[in-house]
């Protein structure tokens, strides 16, 4: 075993990303540890620039713009490779793809045979499904969103890398897919890139704050995620990370 | 295109004509009246017809290899990057050669049938497709292509059932233009050597001072490109419809 400890569920992946990042040169983040620890959710929050992205491309094995040097490592010492997940702000749907087809593109892209029912199974407890046989063009940004979080389980992969997938939507639309993604990925070890301090609060087990002269991490609510959003204590964790977000001394 | 403003154009461009043809008395085998022309396209509709038929079946059968020769073309320059070293100098030396000198060429290989001018209509429509397709192929939404590689996709996959789809409206705008270039490819051929098609009977009232008769065949020609533009637009739309 490695160095996480799984809470809730054992067995759990968890990933150590350590390392630097520059660009032509010029450094893109200096020399940073990253902990995210099996079937949790931890937020990297970090205003727009400072390179969070270019941390879960890493992890994800995606083309970055950067020279990385460092490495990333898992609890079980297994590549993560074929583990991972990924949901990004766009909902990055085939347009010309029926909803139902939009959740099994894997299997196709793979050559393998989808398991429509369980689709189906996924698009109901996403609450879509009499929306099975649209295009993506007939629904709204929340219900697009959906369709993701749909596909994303739909992969069935022990890591989630969300990439501000809610950052596009409306206040009212955005907490209820914060919720409803909560609820679907609990047992997921998941990492989620934000701006956003307080969907931070209201869903990192641990959230680290990333800038340009390292990362930061706090010391989170007992209360376990996902949190009310008028609740004191996110309040009061959401202020905190705001504040280091400012550069105020806390 | 609005029908109603075409109606106005084509009345517009008849009232000119006839205005012209009266206010400088100009003679009729050097400019028609346009009724004459009328006329001609009705009383020799069955010669116009029998050549029409066949320049329109070099336009068509050229439309569909040179699109298939160059969605081909496209999908090997898109996945292979030796593909597009020996390909595309050549792609672009094929495009700086004007058609229309190698139409003789053509015609001293293949003779006088329509083989030479089905290959002058692929040729000059090559190109077009090939390059839009290309571009499209080339474009795909990078968000589309994380997607599929943290999904583990195979590469022909990701190559069908996502670039392919995603090129489909570059594709249309490549049919659009081949579809305005491909009569040309074809008239020509017939101008340089045959004995059939609307761009030999142009040449053969020409050659016999029987003006309404090349003006009519221009005019069905005209109407023929049209025709197909139309047609090919509809499809095109098609495959626009889903992005």
């Amino acid at each position: 075993m490695g160095y996480g400890i799984a809470r809730r569920v054992t067995g759990g992946v968890g990933i150590k990303f350590s390392g630097s990042a520059t660009i032509d040169g010029a450094p893109l983040f200096m020399p940073i540890t990253l902990n995210i620890t099996p079937n949790e959710w931890t937020c990297l929050l970090g205003p727009s620039g400072v390179g969070k992205t270019t941390v879960l491309r890493e992890i994800a094995a995606l083309e970055t713009a950067v020279d990385f040097d460092g490495s990333i490592t898992t609890s079980d010492n297994k590549p993560l490779n074929d583990r991972v997940a990924y949901m990004a702000q766009s909902d990055l749907l085939f347009p010309w793809l029926s909803v139902l087809d939009n959740i099994c593109i894997g299997a196709k892209l793979r050559g393998q045979s989808a398991d429509f029912e369980r689709a189906t199974k996924l698009l109901d407890r996403v609450g879509l499904s009499d929306h099975k046989s649209k295009k993506p063009k007939a629904l709204s940004g929340g219900q697009r969103q959906r369709v993701a979080l749909a596909r994303t389980l739909m992969e069935d992969r022990p890591v989630i890398l969300l990439d501000e997938p809610f950052s596009a939507l409306d206040a009212k639309t955005r907490a209820e897919m914060q919720e409803l993604s909560a609820e679907l990925l609990k047992s997921k070890t998941v990492l989620l890139v934000t701006h956003d301090p307080a969907e931070a609060a209201r869903l990192g087990h641990s959230v680290y704050v990333m800038q340009q002269d390292g990362l930061q991490t706090i010391k989170m609510p007992s209360t376990s995620p996902i949190r009310a959003t008028d609740d004191a204590d996110t309040l009061t964790t959401q202020g905190v990370l705001f504040r280091i977000l400012r550069g105020q001394v806390i | 295109m609005n029908w109603k403003h075409g109606l106005l154009s084509t009345v517009f461009l008849i009232g000119v004509w006839q205005l012209v043809i009266i206010m400088t008395g100009i003679q009729r085998f050097i400019l028609p009246p346009p009724w004459t022309v009328l006329e001609t396209l009705w009383t020799s509709r069955a010669l116009i017809a029998e050549h029409t038929l066949v320049t329109l079946t070099e336009i068509i059968i050229g439309m569909i290899i040179g699109t298939i020769l160059g969605v081909a073309t496209a999908l090997n320059l898109a996945v292979s990057t030796t593909a597009r070293a020996i390909l595309r100098p050549i792609l672009v030396f094929l495009q700086a050669m004007p058609v229309f000198a190698l139409a003789p060429i053509l015609v001293l290989w293949f003779g006088f049938g329509i083989a030479p001018k089905i290959i002058m209509a692929v040729m000059i429509i090559y190109f077009p497709i090939t390059s839009a397709f290309f571009d499209g192929l080339m474009k795909t939404p990078t968000g589309y292509m994380d997607l599929a590689k943290t999904m583990g996709a195979k590469s022909i996959n990701t190559l069908w059932h996502i670039r392919f789809k995603a090129a489909l409206p570059s594709l249309g705008s490549g049919l659009r233009l081949a579809a305005v270039y491909a009569p040309i490819g074809a008239v020509i051929g017939e101008w340089v050597g045959g004995s059939k098609g609307l761009g030999y009977l142009m040449l053969l009232a020409n050659g016999r001072v029987k003006t309404d008769l090349l003006f009519a065949s221009l005019f069905v020609l005209a109407f023929v490109t049209v025709c197909l533009h139309l047609a090919v637009d509809i499809l095109a739309r098609r495959l626009e419809k889903d992005h």
